[in-house]
């Protein structure tokens, strides 16, 4: 029978894949790795109690027996998903749908390729099948309550160790979640400057920060915030791109924005052919009177 | 050590490139190909590991047609000691083709696998995962750093909110992304010189039938055409009108 398994790295992920789940329309249960339980409309929700995601090699072994008898194993999207899922894939020696932003059948998806500038309909041929999916790309209808729940020990022994983890920790909305992101690109000079520019008028609208690649190899930006096809991608109410030009690559990640807006001084810039909104104008004297303005 | 490092021929990712007319595949007619960005990174990687007395031998090893030659010379102009072509016309999906490599990867035993995070065309993200898996060793997926001493790696890898350190014991397979470093230049008299460096071929003996496979190809729905605003009074006015904020 066909079953889908959503793996939940963190604590959004179930809730998250309801869209999918009911896109592909088969019955699911959770893997819950870290974190508690959330509704997701799941039939049941094991809970494997981790303190924190363990490295690849291991963790995709200890969820190899977990796995059996599900058709379809999906998680949503992530630097960590692909990096597991995709060695869960090799290992159980199946195929994988990477990114998938549509449902055509149980065994049709739809992704993008060559950066966005394409969508590839994927067909399946294989058992069980290994996803990852945009949930920006789905429905957020309310997820309803779920059936059992149980725990599990998850034996995980890697090779690999990990010695030390940095987050910038901040204190802003999450770039892929966030209902507003605002972000800027090589104009920004310096770390201060972007902090201050960007970064001031993120936290008076209450909105995530994001970057280009460009900004980000300048050591203007932190690498988490590069949204792009090689960063992140992000799905919010209103994309503000200052100072950024529009390459293929970071339109990649912003295209299921409901509302682009472009600041860019020059007036032949591309991003003004994708922007919805576009103002030619300077960046260090517009965001300042466009935050007083949308406060207004 | 030896150093294995797959490359992958690409359309060059700053071309536009369309579906063809009849929806079934991507047109690449008259398009120029690259070794894809983040394994030309592993190229480059691999080459300073032996600058800097690490490694001793670079192997490029790339599948698909004829035509790969050109990136394997580039490759070998970057400073790869020997390329391996294993050639076959055959559609390839991602567990084919780390299926093959994992083949080359057990006749060469090297003692690392440096390669892409993913293919600036398919951007699939699954063979440098699927082919550590084959062989039961190790990773280290998005690489911004790698420090070899002795038989194990430490590798700064970018992950979603940050960056993590890992230490992998060797054999292992290292992803690389975009930070770990800036590839050279190569000016004509390198890629010249590499002609006479070994590139054998081998035909791929047996493929394996795909498990995905691209049935249509489409251009994503376009966004309505924008509108040019004339002042930050209009673009907040229009902001607030579509219920943005
Ligand atoms: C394999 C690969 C993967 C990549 N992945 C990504 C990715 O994931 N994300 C990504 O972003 N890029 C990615 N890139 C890089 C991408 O191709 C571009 O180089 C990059 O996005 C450009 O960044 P930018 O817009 O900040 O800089 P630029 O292209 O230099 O643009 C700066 C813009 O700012 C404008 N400007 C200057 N001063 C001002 C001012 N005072 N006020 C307003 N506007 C001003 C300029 O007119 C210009 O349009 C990738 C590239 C490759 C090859």
């Amino acid at each position: 029978m066909s079953k889908l398994l959503v793996i939940a790295f963190d604590a959004t992920d179930a809730a998250t894949s309801f869209g999918f789940a009911h896109a592909l329309g088969l019955p699911f249960d959770v893997l819950q790795l870290t974190g508690l339980s959330v509704p997701s409309g799941a039939g049941t929700v094991t809970l494997a109690n981790l303190g924190s995601i363990p490295p690849a090699d291991g963790l995709a072994k200890a969820l190899q027996p977990l796995v059996a008898g599900y058709s379809h194993i999906a998680s949503p999207s992530s630097m960590g998903s692909k990096d597991v899922l995709a060695y869960l894939a090799g290992l159980l020696d199946t195929g994988m749908v990477t990114d998938a932003i549509g449902v055509v059948s149980p065994t049709e998806f739809k992704r993008p390729i060559y950066a966005g500038a394409m969508t590839a309909t994927i067909k399946v041929n294989c058992d069980p099948i290994i996803i990852t999916f945009r949930p920006g790309n789905f429905g957020k209808d309310a997820a309803s309550a779920n059936g059992n729940e149980s725990t599990t020990s998850l034996n995980v022994t890697s090779q690999a160790t990990i010695l030390s983890e940095s987050s910038k920790g901040s204190a802003r909305p999450d770039l892929s979640q966030a209902a507003i992101v605002v972000s800027g690109g090589r104009p920004l000079k310096d770390a201060a400057t972007f902090e201050s520019v960007i970064g001031g008028f993120a936290d008076a609208l209450g909105a995530a920060v994001g970057a280009t690649r460009a900004a980000v190899d300048a050591g203007i930006a932190a690498n988490d915030l590069q949204v792009g096809q090689t960063g992140k991608v992000v799905a919010p109410n209103l994309y503000i791109a200052a100072g950024i030009s529009g390459s293929t690559q970071h339109m990649a990640g912003i295209k299921d924005s409901k509302l682009i807006v472009a600041i860019n001084t020059d007036t032949n810039a591309p991003i003004f052919d994708a922007a919805d909104l576009g103002l030619v104008g300077d960046l260090f004297t517009v965001l300042p009177e466009l935050q007083r303005e949308l406060k207004q | 050590m030896k150093l294995l490092v797959p490359i992958k021929r690409v359309v060059d990712p700053y071309a536009k490139v369309r579906p063809l007319a009849d929806g079934s595949g991507v047109d690449t007619t008259g398009a120029k190909f690259e070794i894809n960005p983040f394994d030309e990174i592993a190229v480059e990687e691999a080459v300073r590991l032996k600058e800097k007395g690490i490694a001793t031998e670079i192997v490029v090893v790339s599948v698909g047609g004829p035509q790969c030659e050109d990136q394997l010379r580039k490759a070998l102009a970057i400073g790869a000691d020997r390329a391996i072509l294993i050639e076959t016309d055959a559609v390839l999906d991602s567990p084919a083709v780390a299926a093959l490599l994992s083949d080359v990867a057990l006749a060469e035993a090297p003692g690392l696998i440096l390669m892409g995070k993913q293919a600036t065309d398919d951007d699939c993200n699954q063979v440098g995962q699927m082919l550590a898996a084959k062989l039961g060793w190790p990773q280290a997926t998005f690489a911004a750093k790698v420090e070899i001493t002795g038989n194990s790696a430490q590798v700064t890898r970018e992950i979603d909110s940050g960056e993590q350190v890992v230490a992998l014991p060797l054999p292992a397979v290292i992803t690389t992304d975009l930070r770990l470093n800036e590839p050279r230049y190569v000016a004509l008299p390198g890629i010249i010189k590499a002609r006479s460096k070994p590139l054998e071929k081998r035909p791929a003996t047996s493929v394996q039938s795909p498990k995905t496979s691209v049935s249509a190809v489409e251009l994503p729905p376009t966004r309505p055409p924008g509108r040019r605003v004339g002042s930050v009074q209009e673009l907040a006015a229009a902001i607030k009108e579509r219920g943005a904020i």
